[in-house]
């Protein structure tokens, strides 16, 4: 029962920051609601014993991917009165296209479609249940290959990232910190011994 | 006594759940924000000495001075009653809520950590990936303070202190990795099992570089000195909360003390053993104090809050670039060679020993050179 | 450990691009070249080790996620041959502006692995994985140019439409799963043909979803948007990669998933390809002809050449998916040797893509305007060239499907696309030339050139061998 009530707070705040994210006019607000959809998505993925997953999308997409995201928004000036041209115009096409869409969804994918009363409901696990654990043992043995696959995307997407956005500047000075680090005092000083000179100024004038 | 425990049964079992772990919550926050008030005057007391003046030595309570300690009160008191400008074009929904962003999750992480055997409000399995997940999020306060302000300083602050987080996160992520790979758990309380067996069944020594980045990323990470260019005065007056005044500013300046302990307290409980004695398996254990319990971890925790403060008295502050480059050329490499040793100390553990006396070796050369070098001569400065 | 001996191949490739990218950060600039060369080793070990790992039988690794087979391996051999000939034709091409990164080579070889992983995946996990993988590349290399203003529009049509398209088969795949109950291409076919699933509904839509998805990656109308655009914005060098490999992998692509994974639902797809297939032909070849940048000629006679590719697949049969693998790779060394040619007439800062740039070509070099007359021919189907055999056995397992209408609004379509092939021949041939001046390609990428037309020619004269190695590739997968 309180799951139910949870369940439902949380998925009422979700909808409610979804629509939120692609109706207020300002970009930086618009993230900041997509974080607070994260957040509640998480909480949900929590209810359904998925604590892993729940809790890395909080580590990944609020605390890392967003945060990059807002930066991005906040230095583009984005001029969403422009890009909301025309919008009044076509939303009554566009409407009538998503509810077609989506009555045509419903009339196929029913849940009825995927034999759902086959499937019993699942049994809560018992609470030392670690779904890391399960988790990890799946995805080191029958997904190595995939997650191997994963692993090659994401070093080219960095490869391609850096070799799209780096240019190396040579009218730019840099330091070079390991030179500065292993400068010795022989190298910036050296004393000298010399004979005093006579002080000429006070001799001459004053 | 018979009384209240039938009162007590008497609830509902949801308003009993919701009632004790509130009282939990309050016994953690409750004593929290008290530190975090004194941890303030501690530090104008130490950084004080150690530049040979006194602190603040005279707000005291009833007319006696009693060493300043009314100090925290007095501030907060004054902070409570000035006016919280907000500045024209500032977005005042944001402006808001941006110190709590900043406070809300330096709390939240405290839920998972056990403060002895008995004691942690939440015992989670996935506990580490929770901490991890909490303090990702504080940088959301530093972000909206920048943006929602208006200025162009809170926001250049923001920026850098935004990126600088995010930056040693990598770090810090990667050595609590370690240290999970070393427990083989996500659970803090096993994690602190795993290290039992006095000083030297501690994490510090087999991974003390994980250790050493870890606590350094900490001080980046909450925006410390000497990596405080966040709030580097000569250069952008104060960073991200440069346009606050009153409670607001106050609740910034609690979150940063508040995560200044929360990272003295991790610190504590990953790599010193948290509530464990150093003389556990020997027979001073059996002494009253020298057994295992909650003193030893506040104790720890001291020791991390007083390494803070000796930082910022000590060290002049990092360039902004000299920071990026330590986080991502130094710390990031480092983690991730060790990672691959401990991986293979965990797959073949006498080499668990091996790194253990290395960490030892290590220690101990460091403080014969330090010692060796200071009673030569002070060497680099050119006598007059 | 048997798994990993089966994939040496893919192993030895991941292994060697991550040597590469760590050898080329460390190069100096004068030394560029080794990373060039490194690449091309990487690319000939790795096909002759897919040759040696030939499997006598399909063998199944990593719990079901890839399986290593005839097919597979036949066009695993013919992609890395085809990216190594891609590579040397791009050399020249990118010292001269000034893009000739070490880059550009690792994609490459993420590319390739990333055919591979297609070609030879059993589960749709794979499968999709192996495409972001490839896709990722191609959008990055053709991106690379970052000075021309073209090849930034392309990149970022590229990499929309082809998110779109991801998007698309996710879904299909995400229906596919909850139908069944398994992403393992196997399973699914035994699942389909047990006949448990009273109501298919969700199958068929996830599988048009699929095909919608596969189509947009083929490049077949009403799907084919981006491909004229990106054809005609990258730059020829990463063109040709793009042209000629991946077309391989799609075939593949679409073969692992509808016909080892949805064989059971054939009388649904059948009727989809006929439509692609039809409207593909129509389109490519009527619009081509409109076109006066060779690119982007070619990028519609690569329409219609998938209009074709599929033919074969929709008959059913197993020896018209064995011309359809036949087409796909006659294709890939047609369409190559075709962007070859204009890298080879193209000099530093000018792109000999228009129509006009050949004219004449005879009069500059008889030699290479005969073996741009070998690529056309061959890609307009005329025999003996080996572009005629392909059509033709694709056709003749039309007909045996029963489909001779089908047939012969191909050979109608095929008719009207000679034209266009036939005028670039005219224009080198009967006009005079606008630039005379001769080619000054070097000599390494003239004789790649001309291996490639000779293999056109050759392949023409006797395409017994490789067609009879297409169908024994099938017949062991």
């Amino acid at each position: 029962m309180s799951q139910l009530v949870i369940f439902f707070v949380f998925a009422a705040i979700m909808v409610f920051a979804g629509v939120m994210v692609i109706t207020v006019r300002n970009a930086v607000h618009s993230a900041l609601f997509l974080v607070l959809a994260f957040f509640s998505s998480a909480a949900i993925w929590l209810l359904m014993e998925a604590e892993f997953l729940a809790i890395v999308l909080v580590l990944v997409y609020v605390g890392a991917v967003m945060v990059l995201f807002l930066f991005v928004v906040m230095m583009l000036d984005v001029n969403t009165a422009r890009l909301k041209e025309g919008f009044i115009r076509y939303l009554p096409v566009g409407l009538l296209v998503a509810v077609l869409i989506a009555f045509q969804l419903i009339m196929v994918v029913g849940g009825e479609r995927f034999g759902l009363e086959d499937y019993p409901k699942p049994v809560p696990k018992a609470a030392d249940y670690s779904n890391t654990e399960a988790l990890g043992a799946v995805l080191y043995t029958e997904y190595l290959f995939a997650f191997e696959v994963a692993a090659v995307i994401l070093l080219v997407a960095i490869v391609a990232a850096i070799s799209l956005t780096m240019r190396r500047r040579n009218t730019v000075k840099t330091q070079k910190p390991e030179m500065q680090v292993a400068v010795r005092r022989e190298d910036r000083i050296r004393i000298v011994s010399m004979a005093s000179e006579p002080r000429n100024g006070r001799e001459d004038g004053s | 006594m018979e009384f209240f425990t039938d009162m007590w049964m008497a609830l509902p079992e949801g308003l009993r759940a919701v009632l004790a772990a509130s009282t939990k919550i309050m016994m953690v926050v409750g004593p929290l924000m008290l530190a975090v008030a004194y941890v303030t005057l501690a530090e104008r007391k130490i950084i004080g000495r150690i530049q040979v003046r006194i602190g603040p030595n005279r707000v005291g309570f009833f007319g006696h001075s009693l060493w300043g300690l009314g100090q925290p009160i007095a501030d907060a008191v004054k902070l409570l009653f000035k006016e919280i400008v907000l500045p024209s074009g500032a977005n005042r929904v944001l402006f808001l809520i941006a110190p709590m962003l900043s406070l809300g999750p330096a709390l939240a992480a405290w839920a998972v950590l056990p403060l002895n055997a008995e004691f942690v409000i939440a015992d989670i399995n996935a506990g580490l990936l929770y901490i991890l997940a909490m303090t990702s999020i504080g940088v959301y306060g530093v972000i909206v303070a920048g943006w929602a302000s208006n200025s162009k300083y809170a926001f250049l602050g923001a920026m850098r202190s935004a990126a600088q987080i995010v930056s040693y996160e990598i770090a810090m992520g990667f050595a609590l990795v370690v240290v999970l790979m070393a427990a083989g758990s996500l659970n803090i309380r096993d994690i602190v099992l795993a290290q039992e067996g006095g000083v030297l069944g501690w994490f510090w020594a087999p991974l003390l570089p994980m250790f050493l980045v870890y606590f350094i990323s900490g001080v980046a990470e909450t925006n410390r000195a000497p990596f405080d260019v966040a709030e580097g005065e000569s250069e952008i007056v104060a960073g991200f909360h440069v346009d606050y005044s009153g409670m607001a500013f106050a609740v910034f300046f609690l979150a940063e003390y508040a995560n200044m302990i929360l990272i003295a307290a991790l610190a504590a409980i990953l790599f010193l053993g948290g509530w464990l004695s150093p003389f556990e398996g020997t027979a001073l254990a059996s002494l009253p104090l020298l057994g295992n319990g909650i003193h030893w971890l506040l104790l720890k925790i001291a020791l991390f809050v007083f390494l803070y403060l000796w930082f910022r008295a000590t060290f002049p502050r990092y360039r902004y670039d000299q920071i990026m480059r330590l986080g991502w050329k130094v710390f990031i490499p480092v983690t991730l060679v060790w990672l691959v040793v401990v991986g293979v100390a965990v797959m073949y553990p006498p080499l668990w020993d091996w790194l253990t006396g290395f960490g030892l070796l290590a220690v101990a050369l460091t403080l014969l050179l330090v010692v060796f070098r200071g009673a030569v001569k002070p060497s680099g400065v050119i006598m007059p | 450990m048997t798994d990993f001996v089966a994939i040496t191949p893919e192993l030895f490739l991941l292994t060697m691009a991550c040597v590469v990218l760590i050898v080329d950060a460390f190069l100096p600039e004068a030394y560029r070249a080794v990373t060039y060369q490194l690449a091309l080793m990487t690319l000939v070990i790795t096909g002759g080790l897919t040759v040696a790992l030939y499997p006598a039988e399909p063998q199944v690794v990593f719990h079901g996620a890839a399986v290593v087979d005839g097919m597979g391996s036949v066009l695993k051999a013919f992609i890395a041959g085809i990216a190594f000939f891609a590579f040397t034709y791009s050399k020249d091409y990118l010292r001269e502006r000034n893009v000739f990164k070490g880059e550009y080579y690792v994609l490459g070889l993420f590319a390739v692995l990333g055919m591979m992983i297609m070609v030879s995946a059993h589960s749709l996990l794979t499968i999709y994985l192996g495409l972001e993988l490839l896709s990722l590349c191609l959008y990055a290399m053709v991106a690379m140019h970052r000075d021309s203003a073209d090849a930034s529009e392309a990149a970022m049509k590229y990499f929309v439409l082809g998110a779109l398209a991801s998007g698309m088969l996710l879904y299909g795949i995400s229906m596919i799963y909850g139908g069944t109950g398994t992403v393992d291409l196997g399973e699914i076919a035994a699942v389909v043909a047990s006949g448990d699933i009273v109501d298919d509904t969700v199958l068929v839509f996830g599988l048009v979803f699929l095909v919608v998805g596969l189509a947009f990656k083929l490049g077949a109308v009403p799907f084919h948007m981006w491909l004229p655009d990106v054809y005609h914005g990258a730059p020829t060098a990463v063109t040709l990669f793009i042209g000629s490999a991946p077309k391989m992998a799609a075939f593949a692509m679409v073969m692992r998933v509808l016909v080892d994974g949805l064989e059971g639902l054939q009388a649904d797809w059948q009727a989809m390809l006929v439509i692609l297939s039809i409207l593909s032909m129509a389109v490519g070849n009527v619009i081509a002809i409109a076109q006066t940048n060779l690119k982007r000629m070619f990028a519609y006679s690569t329409i219609a050449h998938v209009g074709f590719l599929i033919l074969g697949v929709l008959s059913g049969t197993e020896a018209g998916y064995a011309a359809s693998m036949f087409y796909a790779i006659v294709y890939a060394i047609m369409s190559l040797g075709g962007f070859g040619m204009i890298v080879l007439l193209s000099r530093g800062g000018f792109e000999a893509d228009r129509l006009e740039d050949f004219k004449g070509l005879n009069e500059r070099s008889p030699w290479f305007a005969f073996i741009m007359m070998v690529f056309l021919f061959s890609m307009a189907g005329v025999p003996p060239f080996v572009g005629f055999w392909a059509k033709w056995s694709v056709l003749r397992e039309v007909v045996a499907a029963d489909m001779v209408w089908l047939a012969v609004v191909a050979v109608v379509f095929s008719i009207i696309g000679a034209f266009y092939y036939l005028r670039v021949v005219k224009l080198m041939y009967f006009d005079k030339p606008e630039d005379a001046s001769p080619i000054t390609a070097g000599g390494d990428l003239q004789a790649a050139v001309s291996i490639n037309g000779l293999a056109v020619l050759g392949l023409g004269l006797f395409p017994g061998a490789l067609l009879t190695l297409c169908v024994a590739a099938l017949a062991a997968s």
